[in-house]
């Protein structure tokens, strides 16, 4: 299995590579080109950055056209998922508009990076997780419930946790930093792939 | 909405589901763990990454690597070991010590750490965390901080403790917040190593001052310790050094002491 992870020059994708390593993934790109995203069997889109930014750089590599078209399993991380959204407060700017969900700022009263972690309450209608399982976070900005909604979790309000539209899956969560759940939620992620 | 998710029980010993994080704290030189440590099932005790996954195995919320000579010479050893860390190890871990420009700090990510701890050459330059945070987001920069309390007052330390600043604890926290800052560990150096609990006090102000997650550091002797310090001060997470490398606490039985006690940890 071919994997392809998007990297804009933002940061670290390091993490990810080694997570993927450890569940078995022989061959991963990292890459912003587009062929390369078309020739593999699925996607990571590992957000990391500014939301102003890493629109910018999408835009550049004309992602931001070839990622909504893509047919392969395609997992947004963190920002990576927010920027599937519809707008982010984050530098109030645009999305790829894969899901209609707006992305918030948490509210004052709050500890704001939402650090550290919690748990993510399944849909009944989804199997990417089984239980109330423990992921790590880390963010300020959050996706409001909506139909697309297959994970959600509390931070003294319900937010998305994971988003799932057809090929396209998000998640707030870093599966990469969340022990043995979190590579067990990649496990499943990799097994939508045929 | 409604029926689609099962209903979770609502806690009634925390205000969020947001578990309490524990966090031991390896200090490194040479590429090696200095201070002892007594775990019969490594291999090798000395060595980081075994030490480490050690813990991540043992319920380890997240780890702190503190390379404690920090010198010019060994910065390639620590880098080779971040990315071995990265890559034997599934939970968030920072990488501290002898971070001066935000190229020490690039290097370090780009190798797998998940954040930077900054301490002395913030105090000196405290532009670097503005320029660290716009660049890679404020929740890669911890802050950290040593403080003693002298004459009715908290004093910052930097240099490991060994020089005396000018600047006072919380207004220096909350500086350090409104330049990027997206935690906050305080160490106090009365209590540091007396084993008799953390500061209590000070962390209480602490969280109540500013917005950014607070770690407390510095006294932890007993398992008692850390629940008091969660009850009384909701600090975001704990660390400690020689109670876990001794095996005096172990991760998981204070764990289920902490849930016994009504604190929500993982």
């Amino acid at each position: 299995m071919k994997v392809a992870i998007i990297d804009y020059g933002a940061g670290n994708v390091t993490s990810l590579a080694f997570a993927l390593k450890r569940v078995g993934v022989e061959s991963i790109s990292i890459t912003f080109e587009a062929d390369e995203l078309l020739r593999s069997d699925a996607v990571i889109f590992p957000g990391v950055g500014h939301a102003a930014f890493a629109m910018h750089q999408l835009k550049k590599y004309q992602l931001d056209k070839v990622i909504p078209e893509l047919k392969q399993p395609f997992l947004g991380i963190c920002l990576g998922m927010q920027l599937m959204c519809e707008h982010t407060e984050e530098g109030n700017c645009d999305g790829l508009g894969i899901f209609n969900v707006k992305v918030k700022q948490f509210p004052d009263h709050l500890k704001v990076p939402h650090m550290g972690w919690n748990t993510v309450v399944p849909s009944t209608d989804t199997r990417l997780i089984e239980s109330d399982d423990w992921f790590y976070f880390i963010h300020s900005y959050y996706a409001e419930i909506s139909i697309h909604t297959v994970g959600k979790t509390d931070y003294m309000l319900d937010f998305s946790a994971i988003l799932h539209k057809d090929n396209f899956i998000g998640c707030q969560f870093h599966p990469e930093k969340s022990a043995v759940l979190g590579e067990k939620y990649l496990k499943s992620f990799l097994n939508l792939v045929e | 909405m409604k029926g689609k998710f099962k209903q979770i029980q609502s806690l009634k010993y925390s205000v969020t589901m947001l578990a309490k994080r524990i966090i031991p704290c390896l200090d490194i030189k040479d590429g090696r763990t200095v201070k002892g440590v007594h775990f019969m099932n490594l291999r090798d005790a000395g060595h980081p990454v075994e030490l480490a996954s050690y813990y991540a195995q043992s319920g380890a919320d997240e780890l702190l690597f503190l390379d404690i000579a920090a010198t010019n010479e060994n910065r390639s050893t620590l880098l080779s070991l971040v990315r071995e860390v990265a890559a034997a190890i599934n939970i968030p871990f920072t990488v501290g010590g002898g971070v001066r420009s935000i190229k020490d700090a690039a290097s370090l990510l780009d190798n797998g750490a998940d954040k930077i701890s900054l301490n002395s050459s913030a105090i000196v330059n405290p532009v670097l965390i503005d320029e660290i945070s716009k660049m890679y987001g404020n929740q890669c920069v911890v802050i950290a901080v040593d403080a003693a309390f002298i004459l009715n007052e908290w004093k910052v330390f930097r240099n490991g403790g060994t020089i005396e600043t000018d600047k006072e604890l919380f207004d220096w926290v909350k500086e350090a917040e409104n330049r990027g800052a997206g935690e906050v560990l305080f160490t106090s150096m009365n209590h540091d190593g007396t084993k008799d609990g953390f500061a209590l006090e000070a962390l209480k102000t602490m969280v109540g001052r500013t917005k950014i997650p607070v770690i407390a550091s510095g006294g932890a002797g007993k398992i008692e310790h850390f629940r008091d310090v969660f009850m009384q001060c909701d600090v975001s997470a704990a660390l400690a050094a020689s109670v876990f490398h001794y095996g005096e606490i172990a991760i998981n039985e204070l764990k289920n002491y902490l849930k016994q006690n009504q604190i929500c940890v993982r």
